[in-house]
This record gives C-alpha cells, sequence and structure tokens, in this order.
C-alpha cells in the first residue's frame, strides 16, 4: 500500500476521533496498525484514557442540605405565588 | 416535532444518574419527560426534588464556567430553577427536558453577563480559524522533521501509568490539581469537556446544547482533553 505510516506526531492529535470512535475504517487501521508497533503510543492512548476516566469521577458530589433547603423553599413560594419573579430570597 | 428528546433510555442510565440512590427510586415513579414535566405543572414536589438530585449539582458545574465564584453559581441556578418552574407550562417537548432546563441555565447566564456588561464566552461563537493552532503534545517531544527515519516519533516517549496506584489517582490531592486544571483551560473548551467528560453527555446533545457543530465540538474537546493531559503527566510525573 503506497498509504504512509502515521508518525507519533500525527497519531497525538487523532487520539480523539479515535476514542470518539469516528476515524474512518482505514483510519482507524492506520491508528491501529501504529499502535501495535509502539509502546510510546500505546502508553499516551492509556494515559488518555485514563485522564477521561478521572475527569468523570470528579462529578460524584451530591446536593448540599443547605441548597436543597433553599431550592425547596423557592419551590414552595412558587406554588404560592406562581408568577412571582422575585424568588424565595424575597 | 422537528428534534426528538435524544435518549429516552436515559432514564434507567446509571453513568448519568451517577447511581444516585435516591434517583434510582425516583426512576420508576417517573415514565418519561412527559409526564415529569405534567406532575411539575401540578406543582408536584416529588417531581422538582427529582430533578434537583439529577442535574442541580451539574447545573452549578456549568454555570462555574459563566461566573467567578461558587456563591454566584450558585445564584445562576437558582434563578434557573425559578425560570424552569415558571416557564414548565411553555416547555413543548422539541428538546429534552434535559437539554431546555440546560439551556434555560445558559439565557440566565447570558442576561446576567449583559446587566454586568461582559461578554459571556460560548462554544457556538467560536471560530477555530480565529485561534493558533495548538498541538496535542509539545512538538519538542518529538525527533525534528528531516531528522531520521524517525523524525516526528518520540524522543522522549511518554510513560505507562499502569504502576501508579489506583489511590493515588483517586486522591482529594488529584482530583483537585485536575479541577483545577478545567478551570484554567479557555472557556470554550471548558465548556465542553465538562458536559462530555464530567457530566457524560454524548456529542450530539452538547452541539444541540451549543449550537456547535460535531467537528468543532470535536477540536475543543481534543485541545481539552490534552491540555488536561498534559498537566497530570507532569503532576504525576513529580
Amino acid at each position: 500500500m503506497a498509504v504512509h505510516e502515521l508518525t507519533c506526531q500525527e497519531l497525538v492529535e487523532l487520539v480523539t476521533d479515535y476514542l470518539e470512535e469516528k476515524l474512518s475504517p482505514t483510519e482507524q487501521a492506520r491508528f491501529e496498525a501504529h499502535l501495535s508497533g509502539c509502546s510510546g503510543c500505546r502508553n499516551y492512548v492509556e494515559q488518555m484514557r485514563s485522564t477521561v476516566q478521572m475527569v468523570g469521577k470528579l462529578s460524584e458530589d451530591h446536593l448540599a442540605p443547605e441548597s436543597r433547603e433553599e431550592l425547596l423553599q423557592l419551590f414552595h413560594h412558587w406554588k404560592m405565588k406562581p408568577d412571582d419573579t422575585t424568588g424565595s430570597s424575597s | 416535532m422537528s428534534e426528538q428528546a435524544s435518549q429516552p433510555e436515559t432514564w434507567l442510565d446509571l453513568s448519568e444518574s451517577q447511581a444516585n440512590v435516591s434517583v434510582l427510586n425516583m426512576a420508576a415513579a417517573f415514565k418519561d419527560d412527559s409526564d415529569l414535566v405534567e406532575r411539575l405543572r401540578q406543582a408536584d414536589e416529588a417531581a422538582f426534588v427529582y430533578l434537583l438530585d439529577r442535574y442541580h449539582t451539574s447545573l452549578v458545574r456549568l454555570a462555574l464556567v459563566y461566573v467567578s465564584n461558587h456563591h454566584i453559581a450558585e445564584e445562576l441556578v437558582q434563578e434557573t430553577w425559578l425560570a424552569v418552574l415558571q416557564g414548565i407550562h411553555r416547555f413543548e417537548g422539541r428538546s429534552s427536558l434535559k437539554t431546555w432546563i440546560f439551556r434555560i441555565l445558559i439565557n440566565q447566564a447570558k442576561k446576567r453577563g449583559q446587566r454586568e456588561g461582559r461578554q459571556i464566552p460560548f462554544s457556538a461563537l467560536w471560530q477555530p480559524e480565529l485561534e493558533s493552532y495548538e498541538p496535542a503534545v509539545e512538538p519538542e517531544r518529538f525527533n525534528p522533521a528531516g531528522a531520521s527515519r524517525w523524525a516526528g516519533h518520540w524522543a522522549s516517549p511518554p510513560a505507562s501509568w499502569e504502576d501508579i496506584p489506583e489511590s493515588r489517582m483517586l486522591l482529594a490531592e488529584t482530583q483537585a490539581f485536575l479541577l483545577k486544571a478545567i478551570e484554567a483551560l479557555p472557556p470554550s473548551q471548558r465548556e465542553v469537556i465538562t458536559l462530555r467528560d464530567v457530566e457524560g453527555w454524548s456529542a450530539d446533545e452538547i452541539c444541540s446544547l451549543l449550537n456547535l457543530s460535531e467537528a468543532n465540538q470535536r477540536v475543543l474537546l481534543h485541545r481539552a482533553r490534552s491540555r488536561v493531559r498534559r498537566e497530570l503527566e507532569r503532576y504525576l510525573s513529580q
């Protein structure tokens, strides 16, 4: 095949398309062919996956009880006076 | 009905609900968006609490992209909830309820920005051609062009993170570092990575919320992820 091989520098720019599954079958095959022979790029892709995973864990927090309380007050205020735009803090 | 509710199956999607127990218990109580909307119109508190559990912390995290501190973000989200309640009778189901609620947040943020005389940076206004090219990895880490047949290959390859203990990855300190790295991103990148990776939204949902083309969404995501990885690599090698 006359297709030139990917360099590492090119591969790192395709990682998001790869992880988001947006590469064409040909591009994906090229990408994976490079990976199979390059431990640096395998580590790079693994680091990207870990990064995405770790960022995904940042959302694990819950509504604070005091916020919930305030918001329920807002709700009850709205229930009594649906058109009052000042909210419960007035 | 041009737009459909994008993911009706998300009602039981664990990743999206963060496996929040109260959300799961409630999930059975609401069949779908229109059921929820109907109950909210009748001022049913359970419906409101369900939405709070599901979206409040996510709304605050997105609000933090537009305003400078947590207090103002909470305020902005309160305004959003009030606007949701007051506008719920106008909800037509042309987008999912989730997208509709987040769009209200963005509108509230814009209004606030106007009041304060500053422009809120939205991804929709972002034009890739106006920005300089930003490589995912510092060019110095590759062999220079023309050097040898190894031009463009790693000169200093990244190390494997496999030997880093899971406990270090999950340390509060590491998480705080990650949050700081995300906060330091340009707003349009931060908007996209927050929705895609922190909140776990699909690319389609993000494009619809932010009026962004799929290609631009992915460029922003790529730059954001690449920067955060670079920071993390630096941090973990210390």
